[in-house]
């Protein structure tokens, strides 16, 4: 009650505002106003509190009609952003196409796989945990691979993590799991990945798919098909995969969800699914394919096998290969530099990309042109003498065989592989003629195969070395094309199509991988094969019988008396063709500007061989080339027989193997043989 | 003493007769002012759920704040506003000693030095402002008869500015605008002369370039700044205009419905609960939802207008309406900066956002106002 005591407050009155105040304020409280006009101040009061509320009406005036602009007129404006505000479209990558081969095994195959991402946060010093986990899970970094892992992970987008680890073993995971609790920030992530179960063994055909850099991001955007790979982290980089990289990657779908202001997923409101890439079947038989590696062991070299009928590739192998796994999940530079300065050149395709001279392989095909040009005749003789001399040259040209062979006629000189009488030929063809007969054979051009890479080796002529080396065309540049050497490179892949032409008797069938594309989602129904590309899809001669002298010529290669492959080829359960080639290093040096570094110092031969069997209707033709390995026929030709035997034997039992009745046919020196 | 006597029967009879008015009044509460409070909380409390992504603790919380709001009320009615009037020096006194020991001693936080520190609790003493300035201004002015003396004008703007330039040094830009207006409006309510009110205007203008180059800090620069363009830094500063203006917009006239909305839902508005609170309201409940909150502040507004004309000591009548009146001022400069029309300054929407100190401020103010309307015969009693 003290505190309410008139008597105390009086003296704290006096004290803040002094007498004379105190006395003033007693009399305005006691005697009601009585010194003062109240009319005045009422007046005052009531005025100044009207125009106080008459600012009050101004500012809800002024609130509401804010109100109404933002909320009736500008509403739909407001209603989109707010909608774009919580509506992000997230892409949903499609599954990519599996690809088969013909069999239906599995090579290239998309399987769940986990690692470690990491979503850098300020509270977590980055690199300092990239080496914790480095050190718990011996991710096997480097530390500079740590530090440049960190680096990335500050340029990143916010929210997006970096993946600090390879595909996790079991044991990675579980390691980490029981640590996790140190690293918040940290997580396993599962995705699809490719996966190639066959590794090295089909690497150079069905290539690989690896993360999609800037010159792919700047491909894509050029051809308009960036929008498609939204949230795509894969291309294809290599062979099938990157050459039918739309079939395989399919459509991108979408999700249409609600997101919070930190682009957290809150739920789903559409579902746009993805249309998974379609599957593909692609020619080559697994088997054989790795029955070629295995054939070739450590030699580097090449081997493509067809079936002329089609141009299906059964099987293309490239030695030394490599592992292809290393590429999709991102190949270390140790790894990738280790690939690159292998002698061998493993990253090099040796069957579409290796330049080689075809050598004696190109006899046959010399042969068709010499015929349809009426340079020779089947049975035409000509006395083959240890070397040819261009009329007034000293300069020789020497056979293989250093004695020679004697009289030969076409056959024979096919059988035999005399050198003198093919330089006799390309000399009196001339260099317009054997390009106009090599280009219509393929040579120098690209022989369509579905595979990016692919170089066109050189068809040579007067134009092409003046572009090459502004010097005009020498008679004796001439001569040693007729044997398959000196200006004249090919890939094992075009020698191959020039023979599966011949072996067709003239029908060009295109080399291809893809033998159907189906879509999984439709039951696997087949949706396209391949369709051959070549225009004119045959090569016509004046006389279709020519097809058939060289196509004998080829046979007697293999089963004639003196046949450089008849040893190779003893006791075969079929009766084959083909010819040997053995390829001197010194034309090969000619075309070593396109690949010098494929050549080692060494100065051995290669050694080359292509065969078809059954010889009337073949089944199968392979092509062989071993670098440096010595003679075709000795070398080469065993291993084309070990192929076509395991396809035709083993892998394809029961098919066709030639007539049952030998056909016998008289050669023009006198011979007679029984063909079947 | 028998006229004492006489007069003393006199006035009981007069005082039976205040005391019929009711039991709310006979116990000093104005019963429209409190009703209308108390439908006002609780509303905000649904949109504090809303708000707050449904946090119970602070839902727990703000209903604490809210009984703890009507307490004070009712507890500040039952105090005869002469009381108020003696002790307002010390109040003013009070808080400026705090304002200096906040300078001194204060924490920071956010940049700005607002905070002393108590040892058990954190206080903020420019808060205390928004009560004791319309409080010591009205006090000091109806000493003498208003309108006031030029002397006595000057002596009111000096008790105005201390407290406001010390706030300003903290920094803290919003307080010390609405404190220096709510002395102001005071002393306009006073009877302040319209030439000064004009030449006090000229002096503002004059003063904006100074105040800019020479006062203003970065940050509260740039808030101007994203006022007059808020796409010229959507990301930054203009970031919480956009967001909140696209929710009131996105709202429409019907809003999206109660804890639909997308903005205040997916943490696109920024501090929905405090002084974003608006936005959430706007957006879930629309134009509709903003007409009712108007009605509603506006029927507080015109019911405390009604108490001020009715008081009969210029003390009173200036202090109810200083406090009406920037009860008003803070609803238009946060409803103006949620919706962009006003730069942002951490101003509360009254009884609406969460925060216990606003709403303690506020229910002093209004407990005052009903002490104001309720304790006319303590002034018949005089002596």
């Amino acid at each position: 009650m003290s505190l309410f005591n008139p008597e105390i407050k009086k003296a704290k009155e006096r004290q803040l505002f002094g007498p004379e105040r105190r006395k003033r304020r007693r009399d305005q409280s006691q005697q009601g106003n009585g010194r003062r006009d109240t009319e005045a101040e009422n007046r005052i009061f009531r005025n100044r509190v009207i125009a106080c509320l008459a600012v009050c009406a101004v500012m809800v005036a002024v609130l509401f009609s804010n109100l109404y602009y933002l909320q009736v007129i500008s509403y739909k404006d407001y209603q989109t952003r707010s909608n774009e505000n919580r509506l992000k479209i997230v892409p949903v990558v499609p599954s990519r196409g599996i690809i088969y081969d013909r069999n239906g095994v599995v090579l290239a195959d998309n399987r769940p796989v986990y690692h470690l991402v990491l979503y850098p946060a300020k509270e977590f010093d980055t690199l300092a945990e990239i080496r914790e986990l480095n050190a718990l899970l011996s991710l096997d970094l480097t530390e500079r691979e740590a530090v440049s892992l960190s680096r990335q992970a500050r340029t990143r987008k916010k929210f997006s993590g970096i993946e600090i680890s390879d595909l996790l073993s079991e044991e990675q995971i579980a390691t980490f799991s029981v640590n996790s609790y140190r690293y918040p920030n940290v997580q396993v992530a599962a995705s699809l990945k490719r996966y190639y179960p066959f590794a090295d063994i089909a690497t150079h055909a069905i290539g690989y798919v690896s993360r999609i850099n800037q010159a792919d991001v700047d491909m894509l955007t050029a051809d308009g098909r960036i929008d498609n790979y939204e949230g795509s982290t894969e291309i294809g980089k290599l062979g099938i995969e990157k050459y039918y990289e739309d079939v395989l990657h399919g459509r991108t779908g979408s999700r249409e969800v609600e997101v919070n202001s930190h682009g957290q997923i809150i739920r789903t409101i559409k579902y746009n699914p993805p249309k998974p890439g379609d599957d593909i079947t692609v020619s080559l038989d697994i088997r054989l394919q790795y029955y070629a590696q295995e054939l070739l062991g450590d030699t580097r070299g090449a081997i493509a096998a067809l079936d002329p009928a089609s141009g299906e590739i059964l099987a293309m192998y490239s030695n030394p290969s490599y592992d292809p796994n290393l590429f999709v999940r991102g190949i270390r530079s140790r790894d990738y530099s280790r690939l690159l300065n292998n002698p061998g050149r493993p990253l090099i395709n040796r069957v579409t990309q290796g330049g080689y001279a075809p050598a004696s392989t190109a006899k046959p095909l010399m042969c068709v042109m010499g015929l349809n040009e009426g340079l020779v005749t089947p049975t035409g003789s000509f006395y083959g003498m240890p070397y040819f001399r261009l009329p007034n040259s000293t300069h020789q040209f020497r056979d293989w065989r250093s004695w020679g062979h004697g009289w030969l006629d076409l056959y024979r000189a096919l059988e035999v592989s005399a050198d003198t009488y093919f330089y006799d030929l390309a000399y009196r063809a001339g260099i317009n003629t054997i390009h106009r007969y090599l280009d219509l054979f393929g040579f120098g051009r690209r022989t369509n195969i579905d595979l990016m890479e692919e170089s066109t080796g050189v068809n040579p002529s007067r134009e092409w070395k003046r572009a090459r080396f502004h010097k005009g065309w020498a008679l004796g540049d001439t001569v040693p094309i007729g044997i398959g050497q000196g200006y004249w490179t090919t890939t094992l892949m075009q020698l191959v199509k020039a023979h599966m032409t011949l072996s067709e008797r003239g029908k060009v069938n295109t080399p291809h991988l893809m033998r159907a594309i189906s879509d999984p989602a439709d039951g696997g129904k087949l949706k396209r094969g391949f369709e051959n590309r070549e225009k004119p899809p045959y090569i016509e001669l004046r006389d279709s019988s020519y097809w058939d002298v060289c196509r004998d010529g080829m046979y007697l290669v293999v089963n004639g008396p003196e046949g450089t492959g008849r040893r190779a080829f003893e006791g075969a359960r079929y009766k084959a063709a083909g010819k040997s080639g053995t390829a001197q290093l010194v034309a090969v040096k000619q075309g070593e500007k396109y690949d010098a570094s494929k050549l080692k110092v060494e100065h051995r031969d290669n050694a080359l061989f292509v065969a078809y069997a059954p010889f009337l209707k073949p089944r199968i033709l392979v092509g062989v080339i071993l670098e440096n390995a010595g003679g075709g026929s000795r070398m080469a030709a065993p291993i084309a027989r070990a192929l076509i035997d395991k396809y035709l034997l083993e892998l394809n039992p029961g098919g066709y193997m030639g007539e049952s009745e030998p056909r016998y046919v008289k050669f023009g020196m006198g011979g007679t043989v029984g063909v079947q | 003493m028998r006229q004492d006597a006489a007069a003393k029967t006199s006035l009981e009879k007069v005082n039976t007769v205040v005391e019929k008015g009711g039991f709310f009044f006979r116990h000093h509460i104005d019963a429209p002012l409190l009703a209308a409070l108390m439908v006002l909380m609780l509303l905000s409390l649904f949109v504090l759920y809303s708000a707050s992504g449904r946090d119970s603790a602070m839902m727990m919380r703000k209903c604490l704040h809210t009984a703890g709001a009507v307490a004070l009320i009712v507890f500040f009615a039952q105090i005869p506003p002469r009381y108020f009037a003696k002790l307002s020096f010390y109040f003013y006194l009070f808080g400026v000693v705090m304002l200096v020991l906040v300078e001194l001693f204060g924490d920071i936080s956010k940049g700005a030095q607002r905070w002393l520190n108590l040892g058990i609790v954190r206080v903020q003493p420019s808060e205390i402002f928004k009560v004791v300035m319309p409080l010591t201004v009205a006090a000091f002015l109806s000493k003498s008869p208003i309108p006031p003396k030029t002397l006595n004008t000057l002596i009111s703007f000096f008790i105005v500015g201390v407290p406001t330039g010390l706030i300003l040094m903290e920094p803290d830009l919003g307080t010390a605008g609405l404190v220096a207006v709510s002395g102001m409006i005071a002393i306009f309510l006073a009877g302040l002369p319209w030439w000064w009110i004009l030449l006090g205007l000229g002096a503002a203008a004059a003063a904006v370039p100074v105040m800019w180059n020479f006062v203003l800090h970065d940050y509260q620069k740039a808030r101007v700044f994203t006022l007059l363009d808020p796409t010229s830094d959507p990301l930054g500063a203009g970031y919480h205009i956009i967001q909140s203006k696209i929710a009131i917009g996105s709202g429409g006239i019907y809003g999206k419905g109660w804890l639909q909305g997308s903005q205040s839902q997916l943490d696109f508005l920024p501090e929905p609960h405090t002084d974003f609170i608006f936005a959430v309201l706007s957006e879930e409940t629309g134009l509709i939802g903003f007409v009712i909150l108007m009605a509603l502040y506006c029927f507080i507004i015109w019911r405390c207008v009604v108490i001020t004309m009715r008081a009969r000591e210029n003390f009173e009548r200036i202090l109810a309406g200083a406090f009406t009146f920037t009860f008003m001022f803070y609803i238009f400069v946060n409803i103006g900066m949620v919706s962009g029309i006003l730069p942002v300054v951490g101003v509360p929407l009254p009884f609406v956002s969460y925060g216990g100190t606003s709403m303690a401020t506020l229910s002093v103010s209004f407990g005052i106002i009903m002490s104001i309307h309720t304790h006319k015969k303590v002034m018949i009693f005089g002596k």
